[in-house]
């Protein structure tokens, strides 16, 4: 890559910010340049985040329906999916599954509810509120 | 620390390592601490997963190269993990107060000055931390253009961040750096371990062999799992590009260690492997752009054979580079 390649495409994606890649000047030599985006890469970090969202949203429909637990939705809307979030609170897959269920749901201890609460970055009191009412504090 | 530089680097732990050392008085580049501490790789592995997508590695996994590089030079690491995050918090503070600048690693997703659509749940990124004001600690973060700031409590969650790669408050400085290297030695040392890594293991997923399965599995898609499809080949653009690799996944930033490499021992050979890895990673981006292409096309049924076919084309050309670094690794001086 030359100098006069580094991408310039603007990527939302970097949030203004600009990194730092390596190419070569006219005597190919090489140093760092910045770039504030190529676009094949921003494409395909969206698409990753679109696919995320859409999760998120179609659990928070299962959740507004009654069908689903709120932790469904929170998991994609934190960007974790069931092996990550078994990961960091430490319960098994078909535990976490389980809890998908607005009944289980309602009788989960103030304890198993923390451990989700942490891997959120929220507070617990949010998630205890839930338990009483369906809709979305 | 007042004398601390920032300096924007492309990977976060080959920025901290050059920091690191820079400012103990050795001078050293990103890309050289990259080269010498062997970074360069590539691993197809099915078996660890990141949202359902198998883990596409172009460098070592996280801390080899702070481990290998403070080895290689002679340089006392240390390294410290907590328990307890409060514990975390003071040995850092206690640092930074003796003026030390202290390695830390963290998660991407709780650091909140990275933009939004960045945050993914990686918890082995680097970061230097070189002082504090108030609540705010002083972040010199490679991969960013200039010194940031991170309200304590921030920090804390993203050092303790659990789950994969969990760093558990990781905190590390090097001591007793030595200033006099041999070049040479370390050079040739660490090249040879590179073409070994690359394409002397005898696994079907690392290295050269790695590539030529990815290359396989892309041929192997089903063209009608559109929605997958999608997926997987733009997870491979993100693990090239996305990470810090500084460009079609560090084959540039190894290119410009071997031509500094070269100019310092005054060698050919190497200017020489520094061109051809330039070409390269060119090939490599032009492999991004084609799997972003084929992700778009609204076409009933792309075809992954071309595809396939550059990837292959990458994997013979690495493959005789490294055969000849090996050999001039190997060379008698």
């Amino acid at each position: 890559m030359k100098l006069d390649e580094v991408p310039q495409d603007h990527s939302s994606t970097y949030g203004g910010h600009s990194k730092l890649v390596y190419a070569v000047d006219a005597q190919g030599h090489y140093q760092g340049s910045q770039s504030d985006g190529w676009e094949p890469e921003a494409y395909a970090t969206q698409l990753a985040v679109q696919e995320l969202e859409d999760l998120a949203a179609e659990a928070n429909a299962g959740w507004q329906r009654g069908e689903l637990s709120p932790l469904k939705f929170l998991m994609y809307r934190y960007r974790l999916d069931e092996p990550a979030l078994a990961q960091i609170t430490g319960l098994w897959q078909w535990r976490i599954r389980r809890h998908f269920r607005p009944a289980v749901y309602r009788t989960l201890s103030a304890a198993i509810l923390g451990r989700y609460a942490d891997a959120f970055g929220l507070p617990l009191a949010d998630l205890t509120q839930y338990q009483n009412n369906k809709d979305r504090a | 620390m007042s004398s601390f530089q920032h300096r924007q680097s492309a990977h976060c732990e080959s920025g901290v390592m050059a920091s690191l050392l820079t400012h103990a008085g050795l001078p050293m580049s990103e890309p050289m601490a990259f080269g010498l501490a062997s970074g360069l790789a590539f691993a197809y592995l099915p078996i660890v997963k990141l949202s359902g997508m198998p883990l596409i590695a172009y460098r070592m996994p996280p801390k080899h190269l702070i481990k290998t590089l403070s080895k290689r030079l002679g340089a006392k690491l240390h390294t410290q993990t907590f328990g307890k995050p409060e514990q975390g918090r003071l040995a850092l503070d206690a640092a930074l107060d003796s003026g030390r600048l202290a390695g830390l690693q963290s998660s991407v997703f709780w650091l909140p000055y990275f933009p939004p659509e960045m945050r993914f749940h990686f918890n082995a990124h680097n970061l230097l931390a070189y002082g504090r004001e108030g609540n705010d600690y002083l972040i010199s973060d490679p991969v960013f253009e200039a010194p940031v700031r991170c309200a304590s409590e921030d920090l804390q969650k993203a050092r303790f961040a659990k789950g994969a790669l969990a760093a558990k408050g990781l905190m590390y400085w090097l001591d007793d750096v030595p200033l006099e290297q041999d070049w040479n030695q370390l050079v040739r040392q660490s090249v040879l371990s590179t073409t070994r890594i690359l394409d002397g293991m005898p696994l079907p997923w690392i290295g050269i062999r790695g590539i030529q399965h990815l290359a396989n599995k892309v041929e192997q898609l089903d063209p009608t799992q559109v929605k997958y499809n999608r997926l997987y080949l733009t997870h491979i653009v993100r693990m090239q590009e996305e990470i810090g690799t500084g460009g079609a996944g560090f084959r540039f930033m190894y290119a410009s260690f071997l031509q500094e490499a070269g100019e310092k021992l005054g060698d050919a050979t190497l200017q020489e492997a520094s061109m051809q890895l330039t070409a390269i990673g060119d090939n490599w981006r032009q492999f991004a752009s084609a799997c972003v292409r084929a992700s778009r096309s609204k076409t009933e049924a792309p075809n992954f054979a071309p595809i396939a076919q550059q990837l292959r084309g990458i994997a013979l050309q690495e493959r005789a580079l490294m055969k000849e670094l090996g050999a001039w690794a190997k060379r008698k001086r």
